[in-house]
């Protein structure tokens, strides 16, 4: 049954929300350290959920330990659950490292996780303890985007040494698939770039099938590569937005309201780049300009044609997917990075919403539109209702975003092309690529697919030649 | 593995005050005959990795989750709501395109700081507006998520208050994850408002002969479909369900059904026994999990009637349901008799399912609930035994009485001495029916799980997502039972034929072959993995 449409209110309640929350975002950076074991400092069904929804879309094991807040906890504090909780991981799974992320719960009753992980250290001190990281997520503070940043920034700034700069690259590309991360792995060594990479969850959450089992399962950035990202010589982090919100939005209190690559920059003097998603030519081109730059060396010709095969695809596509309209959704690096991408291919992005609130998602998608759709609405704060309620007026032709747009698509009947997080609804979605020319092919082809078969199917004849 | 020798090797790896307290459960189960108490629904150990999920996950995803036409609004910051969002896989079937159906919508007040600081109550009370704005729905339910309790907002006089403004029923949910040990108190909590706030306000009750409720039974992957089919097909009226494919008018009319049946004892046994005091329905415990099963329940329930055309007609039911049944098993039996399967799951599937798997010839080595209660696995005899921690204090005990106008005893005491064999308010639990020498674990951590795939080898081992990928990257096939895998039904008949199949796919599957690479070198030959 559909709502009965006021499109023109706006709630004080979110239906249907277009994020999910912050101890998701820190869990998986988590996921994408070396032989980490993530602990949310809360009660346990939090732990419980996050690991569900992670599992769902990455269809590989994640674990994640919590701290179990009872009733009593919440009156007296979490401390005898903190110290519990970490006795118990160290003795079952020895992990190298344990990222503590808190929850709504203890970050309501003020618990002071840094200070728990000092008091931890020093009664243990005669230990071989584990490393320990951090990351302050309440969910009433922003979204799992937020989360995913705040952990980046702390593990940065908790781990990066300081010393002479070397003549490596730190690369913070934001939550992009583990199939990405692969992708930029192979530029990046093709490029002959020594490189840290962070957090780096390509084999973490998309492992092979193994042959013994791994109680933390193999991958992700080693303690003494993040510490490393203090003495490189140069930053690259993908995003326009990030964490920058905080600024001017109403998340300020207790986060970093600065990126890793601005904490580097400050704190290690280590020269930041600032990118785009590499979705599209224009910005994937940025990132190549960037890494010749800092490499000194031309982009590969693999890349180059790639490059040449992508625009030629443009060219041979143009005739399906222009003019169309497009509703884009999602994570607000992302959306930019989508929307900078569907303006090259004449898709016209009727709506971009995302459910983040950093206050300059509009200015960004301006600037990268250049004010070319004076009708695009660009909506932050969303959720899934409000933009049903939109469909009317704005008549798209093609949904691009997560599996949670689904019901709308799928009631107007137009198709929905799966991008992001998170994808519960097909299979692969590790494996789905987004960035470079070649992430922005398999984008392509799949958008171009998508309109064909909707015209395939809604037409008389049939056509089997298109 | 001798399975003590199991026990204290898994018990070594723990801080010795765990293994203390992991100690009491994990059991090697001396059979029938020999019940030994096991420890059961308390709080988990923080740092130990559990399959379970919160009080609220057991009151808003569980129990209320699958009614259709009322909202559920979610208090508390966004995850909560979002994570509970259509993640159950129970299905309903509203009657028309335009029924109320509000089951695909996720509302929350999605808490900011400012709510945490100031509290949330106004927000609250505008997002009741903006559901009943709309909507119109019939009912809306307040489900209070971890914060709320903490930040004193008051969501029972929030709900009184709206209850009066808009004109229909709202009432709120003390369900806040922190509350109790699992789910398990979530339900119960579930139970109480249904009873307090629904049960009784219509006294319209289905039309039909023998009018019946069928309680906790959730209508995951269509089995609630199913049981209609059958029970419609013996002509037994479902007057309401608790919950799957249900709607609040089913809620309300349950007091004038004439029989209440038990699926999952754990979720639902607290309306059960309020509705028996209350306006004396008896109550017993039935499953319809496994073709056998759900053949001796029919039979229990056409007993209670005593109407001999019901029984005849049970019966021509059962014949002609089970001749298809046994072709099945026919066929398949071959492939899979002997093999071994294992289930954690629930409070009562890892119960209930060992039925299918014995009908396919197949045992159960080890089995354990995520949420059961001592009674699930050694019988409600025990339930005055069964200690009351702080957990369990914290979730309200409703004290009903008999309804001065509606209670009205369904058989006589002698009706009811007559019909003793059918166990009124009982249920003799898990273990039971499990052989001697069976590993018997309760809230299964993570780590123990990965030592009984790795020492046992199971051919199949049934849990939930979060296990799923864990236990296949060792090479053993999971199967989902509390979303089935996207498959199901599994209950009835039509669904034990299904669920024959569908372990007959996972335990034949030829992929595990593969896993060893041409260029490999021949494998070490493992030692010691007897069953
Ligand atoms: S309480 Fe906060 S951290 Fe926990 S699930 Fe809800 S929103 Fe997420
Ligand atoms: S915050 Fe509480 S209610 Fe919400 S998911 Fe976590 S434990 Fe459950």
């Amino acid at each position: 049954m559909e709502a009965v449409k006021s499109p023109k209110k706006t709630f004080v309640s979110t239906r249907n929300a277009c994020k999910l929350c912050a101890p998701l975002g820190a869990s998986v950076v988590f996921k994408g350290i070396k032989g980490c074991l993530p602990m949310i400092h809360g009660s346990q069904g939090c732990a419980t959920y996050i690991r569900r929804y992670m599992i769902s879309h990455f269809k590989e094991p994640v674990d994640i330990a919590s701290s179990n807040f009872s009733e009593e906890t919440t009156i007296f504090g979490g401390n005898r659950n903190f110290n519990t909780g970490i006795e118990n991981i160290i003795q079952q799974y020895n992990p190298e490292v344990i990222g503590i992320a808190s929850a709504c719960l203890s970050e309501t009753i003020g618990e002071d996780i840094p200070r728990l992980i000092r008091e931890y250290r020093t009664v243990n001190a005669s230990k071989a303890l584990p490393v320990f990281v951090n990351a302050s997520t309440p969910s009433y503070q922003g979204t799992h985007m937020d989360g995913f940043h705040e952990a980046v920034s702390s593990v940065v700034a908790n781990l990066a040494e300081c010393g002479e700069t070397g003549t490596h690259i730190n690369i913070f590309p934001g939550f992009v698939s583990p199939a990405d991360l692969r992708h930029l792995k192979d530029i990046l060594t093709d490029f002959g770039l020594d490189y840290v990479l962070f957090p780096d969850y390509s084999d973490s959450l998309d492992n092979p099938h193994w042959k013994e089992y791994q109680i933390i399962p193999e991958g992700g950035t080693a303690v003494s590569e993040i510490k490393r990202t203090g003495t490189a010589k140069a930053s690259l982090e993908f995003g326009y937005i990030l964490n920058l919100g905080g600024i001017n939005s109403r998340i300020t209190e207790s986060k970093a309201a600065f990126t890793a690559a601005q904490w580097l920059e400050k704190n290690r003097s280590v020269i930041r780049c600032k990118l785009g998603m590499p979705i599209g030519i224009n910005e994937t081109d940025r990132f190549f300009k960037q890494l010749e730059e800092l490499s000194g060396k031309p982009t590969p010709n693999r890349y180059e044609r790639q490059r040449g095969r992508l625009v030629d695809a443009y060219v041979d596509g143009h005739k399906y997917v222009f003019g169309k309209r497009a509703i884009v959704y999602g994570d607000e690096d992302m959306v930019v990075g989508l929307v900078a991408f569907l303006t090259e291919i004449g898709i016209e992005p009727v709506l971009v919403a995302s459910g983040g609130e950093s206050g300059i998602l509009k200015r960004e998608i301006e600037r990268i539109t250049e004010g070319k759709y004076p009708q695009m609405k660009v909506v932050s704060g969303m959720d899934f209702e409000s933009i049903n309620e939109m469909t009317e007026e704005l008549k798209p032709d093609i949904f691009i975003g997560n599996s949670k747009g689904y019901y709308i698509s799928r009631r107007l009947g137009i198709p929905l092309v799966r991008v992001g997080f998170p994808v519960h609804d097909r299979f692969g979605a590790q494996r789905l690529q987004h960035l470079g020319y070649e992430g922005t092919q398999q984008l392509f082809d799949r958008i171009t697919n998508a309109l064909i078969e909707y015209k395939q199917e809604h037409s008389p004849v049939g056509y089997k030649y298109i | 593995m001798d399975p003590q020798r199991w026990k204290q090797e898994v018990l070594k790896k723990y801080p010795s005050k765990v293994a203390k307290k992991r100690e009491k459960s994990i059991m090697v189960h001396e059979g029938a005959d020999n019940i030994k108490p096991i420890q059961a629904n308390v709080r988990t150990i923080p740092g130990i990795i559990t399959q379970r999920g919160c009080t609220y996950a057991g009151c808003k995803g569980v129990v209320l989750g699958p009614t259709r036409d009322i909202v559920n609004l979610v208090h508390g910051p966004i995850g909560c709501s979002f994570y509970a969002w259509l993640t159950r896989r129970n299905q309903t079937l509203p009657p028309t395109p335009d029924s109320p159906n509000y089951m695909m919508y996720s509302f929350s007040t999605d808490m900011q700081d400012s709510n945490i600081v100031f509290g949330g109550e106004i927000k609250l009370k505008q997002a009741c507006r903006e559901a009943f704005e709309l909507f119109k729905p019939k009912a809306i339910g307040i489900f209070s998520t971890c914060p709320v309790g903490l930040i004193g907002d008051d969501v029972h006089a929030v709900a009184r208050e709206m209850k009066e403004e808009l004109g229909i029923n709202i009432f709120g949910f003390s369900c806040e994850g922190y509350k109790g040990v699992s789910q398990s108190a979530g339900h119960h909590i579930a139970n109480n408002a249904l009873v307090k706030h629904v049960i009784g306000l219509t006294d319209k009750a289905v039309e039909g002969k023998y009018k019946i409720n069928m309680l906790g039974e959730y209508n995951i992957g269509g089995d609630a479909f199913e049981l209609e089919r059958i029970l419609d097909k013996c002509g037994i009226s479902l007057n309401s369900s608790f919950s799957g494919n249900s709607t609040m008018e089913q809620f309300e009319r349950a007091h004038m059904a004439d029989l209440n049946v038990v699926m999952c004892h754990r979720s639902i046994n607290y309306v059960a026994e309020m509705m028996e005091k209350k306006y004396g329905i008896p109550w017993f415990k039935v499953n319809f999990i496994g073709a056998e099963a759900s053949a001796k329940s029919l039979r229990k329930i056409a007993d209670y009637f005593g109407d001999q055309d019901l029984k005849n007609r049970v019966e021509e039911v059962i014949a002609e349901e089970l001749a298809i049944v046994k072709k099945s098993i026919d066929e398949i039996k071959p492939r899979t008799d002997g093999k071994m399967a294992m289930l954690f799951v629930g409070g009562s599937r890892a119960h209930h399912y060992q039925e299918l798997f014995n009908e396919l010839g197949m045992s159960t080595l080890s089995a354990g609930y995520e949420f059961g209660h001592r009674d699930d696995y050694e019988g409600r005899r025990v339930i005055p035994t069964i200690t009351i921690d702080a957990d369990s204090r914290n979730i309200e005990e409703l004290t009903v009485e008999a309804d001065p106008m509606k209670f009205k005893p369904r058989k006589t005491e002698e009706e009811l001495k007559a019909l003793e064999a059918l166990d009124f308010n009982g249920y003799d639990g898990m273990l039971a029916e499990m052989a001697k020498g069976t590993l018997i674990i309760d809230d299964l951590s993570h780590y123990e799980m990965e030592k009984l795939i790795e020492i046992y080898h199971p051919d199949v081992f049934c849990a939930g997502i979060k296990e799923k990928y864990c236990v296949q990257k060792m090479g053993i096939p999971l199967k989902q039972l509390h979303s089935y895998d996207y498959g199901g039904p599994y209950a009835g008949f039509e669904g034990a034929v299904n669920f024959y199949k569908d372990i007959d796919m996972i335990v034949n599957t030829s992929i595990w072959k593969m896993i060893k690479a041409p260029w490999e070198a021949e494998p070490v030959i493992e030692a010691e993995y007897a069953a």
